[in-house]
């Protein structure tokens, strides 16, 4: 999907890779922008890693957001903005999820900060944190069904066509 | 939790709810609190009432398209919106954007930074009980508005910072109104400082209440001049500058008190850095020859002279406005400084004309998750001081 360079120059990437070579599935860049593609599993470690490490020090996780490549697999793609204000810096961590268990690690131990951002995309993306202390819908109402910004739900909602509302509601565990 | 002994021997502590019509709210935000006598213990922010899935309608739109819907999420800062949004289309296309137009942008966003401000402290002082500072802030404000509606057509909604450039020439006449803004401003922001900054009432309000060490912040993921008031110098504008804003002079005031008072001595800085800004962008704008719109066609809309003699520019102004233009795939995210904090917008594309996802990291929102950290501890007539320094705005909160 994206110009792929696999060998990047970038010291930040060799740092990470010198710390773990497993953290660093894929390295793309793209317009100036560097995305490193952590293993699922690896997320919490290499997020702390990035904070904590005196030659890294990204210290404010500026945004998190989540993007639906349905029907592709896999389908979710977790997206974190990392800023390092001492060394003016960024970098985006990216965790890829399927479309049958879209459950990723919280980052609130790392940046307490997470917090409502991930509450957000549980609302309208339906990724489940584990170890949120508080994974509750944020925007929308709690009793709202189905999660609006995944691709398979419609922009005008399910209010005006019932036909898909009940096809829905018989998949919504999914 | 601290709790009330009460006749009985029994903990009591009691449940209020503030908002969403509460006026100090700003909007319609939602505060549960959880009161010991007057000290609040708890409190848990409850959002929401104005999401109008912005970025669910921006994927079913064309990237133009989704322009004026930029508008409506923070509705003090609609060029600052227009402007995150443009930048980042116009990073994942690749395109630059002409230096006359760069100016424009940076002169039209620091006008806007001291509305913002002049509403926030508007609103702020009349949470706070001073009545007249209020109508001085408005009466400003009505200014740089009618400057907007000269330049753009458009008082609030402007939509006027497009995909490559801006929607269209300045009419004749409008630095002078700048000109003419910029001699009375200073002044005018002296008389509020004269209002507020030394008056002991003013200061029994905001001195010392809201505080937050600079590493929660960060830690919560504040930014902008609450983060600024704790001492960070954290300025996209300096840090990862866009839009020609590496040629500007100006300084990023900082304070290290980190209270509500400290957050309103950096805002009317800001407001004379602005100045500072707008006067440079001043000059710098008719040394600048050229078109406001960059030469890229299928992307950029034709002049509408070329419309009428050449063929080409006919076929892309009508595939532009049909069909749209499709991007290279890939994720772009884009940060500016707004006047509420950090701005991001991060638009992914895959390739066909409308976006794949956008979405946009709204100061508002995530400053507003501090809240709790602001205020618990703290008497519940400080509550409304806090929210009110933190500055949010509804629309930008629930998109």
């Amino acid at each position: 999907m994206t110009e792929s360079t696999s060998q990047s120059a970038n010291v930040v990437v060799e740092h990470l890779r010198a710390w773990n070579p497993k953290a660093v599935a894929e390295v793309i860049q793209f317009r100036d922008e560097t995305t490193i593609v952590v293993p699922r599993e690896l997320l919490r470690a290499t997020a702390a890693r990035c904070r904590e490490d005196a030659a890294l020090q990204f210290n404010l996780l500026t945004d998190a957001t989540c993007v639906d490549r349905y029907p592709l697999e896999p389908r979710f793609e977790m997206n974190y903005h990392l800023v390092s204000i001492p060394r003016s810096d960024k970098l985006r961590l990216r965790v890829r999820l399927s479309g049958s268990d879209p459950s990723v690690d919280s980052l609130i131990p790392v940046w307490p900060g997470a917090n409502w951002l991930e509450r957000e995309i549980f609302d309208l993306m339906g990724i489940r944190f584990t170890d949120h202390p508080d994974l509750r819908r944020i925007l929308l109402p709690d009793d709202w069904e189905g999660h609006p910004l995944r691709k398979d739900y419609p922009v005008e909602g399910y209010r005006d066509i019932p036909a898909i509302a009940t096809k829905y509601t018989r998949n919504r565990n999914l | 939790m601290s709790t009330v002994e009460t006749a009985t021997g029994a903990a009591k502590t009691m449940v209020l709810n503030m908002g969403p019509q509460h006026p100090s709210t700003h909007g319609v935000l939602r505060i549960l609190l959880e009161l010991d006598g007057e000290t609040v213990i708890k409190a848990v922010p409850d959002l929401g009432y104005l999401h109008t899935g912005i970025e669910k309608s921006c994927e079913d739109k064309t990237y133009s398209q989704a322009i004026t819907l930029t508008d409506r999420m923070d509705y003090l800062n609609p060029l600052g919106n227009n402007l995150v949004y443009c930048l980042a289309v116009e990073k994942l296309l690749g395109i630059e954007v002409p230096k006359r137009a760069q100016y424009i942008r940076v002169l039209l966003v620091e006008l806007q930074r001291i509305s913002s401000h002049l509403v926030w402290l508007g609103t702020h002082a009349i949470d706070l009980g001073a009545m007249s500072v209020f109508l001085y802030c408005f009466r400003e404000r009505e200014e740089i508005l009618k400057i907007f509606e000269f330049v753009a057509g458009q008082r609030m909604m402007t939509s006027y910072i497009r995909i490559g450039g801006l929607a269209l020439e300045p009419p004749t006449g409008w630095l002078q109104r700048v000109e003419k803004f910029l001699k009375m401003m200073p002044s005018r922001i002296d008389d509020y400082e004269t209002l507020l900054t030394g008056n002991r009432i003013w200061m029994g309000r905001t001195q010392g209440i809201g505080y937050i060490s600079a590493k929660d912040a960060v830690a919560l993921s504040m930014t902008g001049p609450t983060l600024r008031a704790a001492g960070i110098p954290y300025d996209n504008r300096k840090v990862f500058p866009y839009s020609s804003y590496e040629e500007f002079e100006f300084d990023v005031p900082t304070r290290t008190d980190s209270d509500c008072f400290a957050r309103y001595m950096i805002r009317v800085a800001e407001m004379r850095e602005s100045l500072k800004i707008v006067r440079q962008a001043m000059s710098k704008i008719p040394s600048v020859e050229g078109p406001i719109r960059t030469e890229a066609p299928g992307i950029v809309p034709p002049e509408r002279e070329k419309m009428k003699t050449e063929m080409e520019a006919l076929i892309y102004h009508f595939k532009i406005f049909t069909e749209g233009f499709s991007p290279p795939p890939g994720e772009v995210f884009v940060t500016v400084e707004s006047p509420r904090g950090e701005l991001g917008a991060f638009v992914a594309s895959d390739g066909s004309p409308k976006p794949l996802r956008v979405h946009f990291r709204s100061p508002s929102y995530i400053n507003l998750q501090a809240l709790p950290k602001l205020i618990e501890g703290q008497l519940i007539s400080d509550v409304i001081a806090c929210i009110g320094t933190i500055d949010i705005v509804l629309g930008d909160v629930d998109r």
